[in-house]
């Protein structure tokens, strides 16, 4: 399709943009452009064409099933949406007063609390813009915590071998080395590696419980008491709490902070920019410690404090605050029995799922009863067949479902990672189900169409190693 | 699969050629480019520093994964391939001849395997 700059023809426009009603104010001479920008000039119609046809271009949650593992890619209820616009929400400015912006500061200071309650943190900070943003703050916290304490040796942070990608990067992000531990044949934490790994300059550890191929991690106690004796600290990556969530409290399995992803979890837009929102928690002796500003309540009021020894911003004012609004919508909508019914619903559907698949012939990972999400190996399958995991995914679009996680975690080969979420009815189960077993009959009889699969998307399948090694990342005009 | 016999392999699928001098070539082997897929970048060291046996020295990504590229052996990186940088694909067209570093003053072997022994790995890991 044609970008909207192709699209553009001069002088032509919309009255979309109200009149100017403010007084006009002019930048400094040196801060003035010199030409007019080149933005794209067209009409109402061919522009809302243009975006329909971009949407009919896209899968979301409102166009089929979307069992993207790790991903949680849950129904984003509409009651958040209309919360989200009310106007004393959408005509706030950061920059008002605190007295006359209360109900704001309520609704930050609320999630904290409600956030606070389900990991079983004693303080919550806002302002994180995401779960890899949340993962780098929690690192800082553990940084500064050594720090404090003039203990300048622990710099190295434990990563399980299938950890998510983002937490090595987050460690190296804020200075630490990394260390791997491997994953037993279980798929838990390896406590002899972890034994062995530990030392004077262990800083802390990261881990997602349940972890990446959907499994509690049973030694989670002993994990967590083998980094604190060592003098390290816990950091919970909050990837898979939607697994646990008002029945496990990261806190309660030893951890010190954690950071949770509303965009996953508290079912606010997930995906095409989001924006994310990956608020970040510790316990008490940490709290000094948090970004701020964070939203304190005094008598009947409420105001923005510093935390005493914050190590600063790591965001403008206080985060993505409409998401917040969505998030906090959304607890309240489930209140304390819907919170664990809906982590009950996600790990029923996952086995529900799961069952039926193995039962087809599907190849599980680690088979037995998993958590929210199961990891399917289609190795064997990719031996007798040639058909991969890859063309399995492709082929999924053919029939109005977005593929699975694929190639993830890297400890399973040919790997397809399948995360239903709770919001499903049974009948979607059923439907994907027969899907995935007719797909597995496909790459015994007729594995070609799957190596040429998708056939009924607007698009086959991009050719993903030019777009990495030479990626076109702008348009110029002629 | 192509496992020349002239070289040395790691567990975790570099090749090590011994190049005159003490000065050892490192690369990725066959089976390695193979199974990550078509590559689209790599990082390498700077020429002067430390690797270590068994450390990570360098990372490719393919468009599967991001994975760490580990040192067979301890010494000082004494030259870098920077043709790689621009053309991560001549590991995937020529594993054996896209060589990622040369390293000297080498003090220290992993554990290596010669090319029959690196082929029963590589038929135990399918």
């Amino acid at each position: 399709m044609k970008l909207i700059f192709e699209r553009s023809r001069s002088g032509r426009g919309l009255g979309l943009l109200p009149p100017c009603d403010v007084p006009r104010c002019e930048l400094p001479e040196n801060a003035r452009r010199t030409g007019r920008p080149a933005l794209p000039e067209i009409g109402e119609i061919d522009l809302g064409r243009h975006y329909t046809e971009l949407a009919k271009q896209t899968h979301g949650v409102n166009d089929g099933f979307y069992p993207l593992g790790s991903c949680t890619m849950k129904y984003n209820p509409r009651i958040n949406e209309e919360m989200a616009a009310l106007p004393g929400f959408t005509g706030i400015h950061p920059l008002q007063e605190e007295q006359t912006a209360q109900g704001c500061l309520e609704v930050l200071y609320r999630t904290q609390k409600a956030l606070g309650e389900i990991t079983g943190m004693d303080a919550v900070s806002l302002q994180p813009a995401a779960g890899a943003h949340g993962e780098y703050t929690g690192l800082l916290l553990i940084r500064a915590y050594h720090q404090a304490r003039g203990d300048l040796a622990r710099t190295k942070i434990i990563v399980p071998d299938s950890a998510h990608g983002t937490n090595p990067a987050s460690a190296v992000m804020a200075g630490f080395k990394v260390v791997n531990v491997p994953s037993d044949e279980h798929g838990f934490v390896d406590l002899d590696g972890l034994r062995a790994a530990m030392g004077p300059d262990v800083a802390g550890l990261m881990l997602t419980n349940p972890n990446t191929v959907g499994l509690f991690d049973p030694n989670i106690r002993t994990i967590t008491d083998i980094i604190h004796e060592a003098g390290g600290l816990c950091y919970y990556d909050g990837a898979n709490l939607n697994a646990v969530m008002g029945i496990a409290r990261p806190g309660d399995m030893g951890f010190d902070c954690v950071h949770v992803n509303l965009h996953k979890t508290f079912s606010t837009p997930h995906g095409g920019g989001g924006p994310g929102s990956g608020p970040v928690g510790c316990k008490e002796f940490l709290a000094p410690f948090l970004p701020g500003p964070v939203a304190e309540k005094k008598g009947d009021t409420y105001a923005f404090a510093v935390p005493a020894q914050s190590f600063g911003r790591v965001r403008t004012f206080c985060g993505n605050f409409l998401v917040v609004v969505r998030a906090l919508t959304y607890i309240l909508s489930l209140g304390k029995e819907g919170i664990p019914a809906a982590a009950q619903g996600a790990v029923l559907n996952a086995n529900y799922l799961m069952k039926k698949l193995a039962d087809g012939g599907y190849e599980m990972a680690y088979p037995g009863i998993c958590m929210h999400e199961f990891v399917m190996t289609l190795e064997e399958l990719k031996k007798e067949t040639g058909v991969s995991a890859l063309d399995v995914a492709k082929r999924l679009l053919d029939f109005g479902i977005h593929p699975p996680t694929m190639y993830f975690p890297l400890i399973v080969h040919e790997a397809l990672m399948v995360e239903p979420t709770e919001t499903e009815s049974r009948e979607t189960l059923d439907e994907a189900a027969e899907v995935f077993l007719k797909i597995l009959d496909e790459a015994k009889n007729d594995p070609e169409n799957l190596h040429t699969a998708p056939h009924r998307t607007p698009i086959g399948r991009p050719d993903e190693v030019t777009a990495a090694r030479t990626p076109v990342l702008r348009w110029k005009a002629e | 699969m192509n496992t020349p016999n002239t070289l040395k392999y790691s567990k975790s699928h570099e090749w090590v050629k011994e190049l005159d001098g003490g000065v050892v070539e490192i690369g990725l082997t066959d089976y390695a480019q193979d199974a990550l897929g078509s590559l689209v970048f790599v990082n390498l060291p700077e020429e002067g520093d430390p690797v270590t046996a068994g450390e990570t020295f360098a990372d490719v990504e393919s468009v599967k994964a991001v994975s760490d590229v580990y040192s067979p052996v301890t010494g000082e990186v004494l030259e870098i391939n920077e043709d790689l940088l621009d053309h991560p694909e001549y590991i995937n067209e020529d594993p054996y001849g896209a060589w990622f570093v040369r390293v000297g003053n080498v003090t220290e072997y992993d554990e290596l395997l010669d090319a029959e022994g690196y082929e029963a790995l590589c038929a135990s890991e399918e």
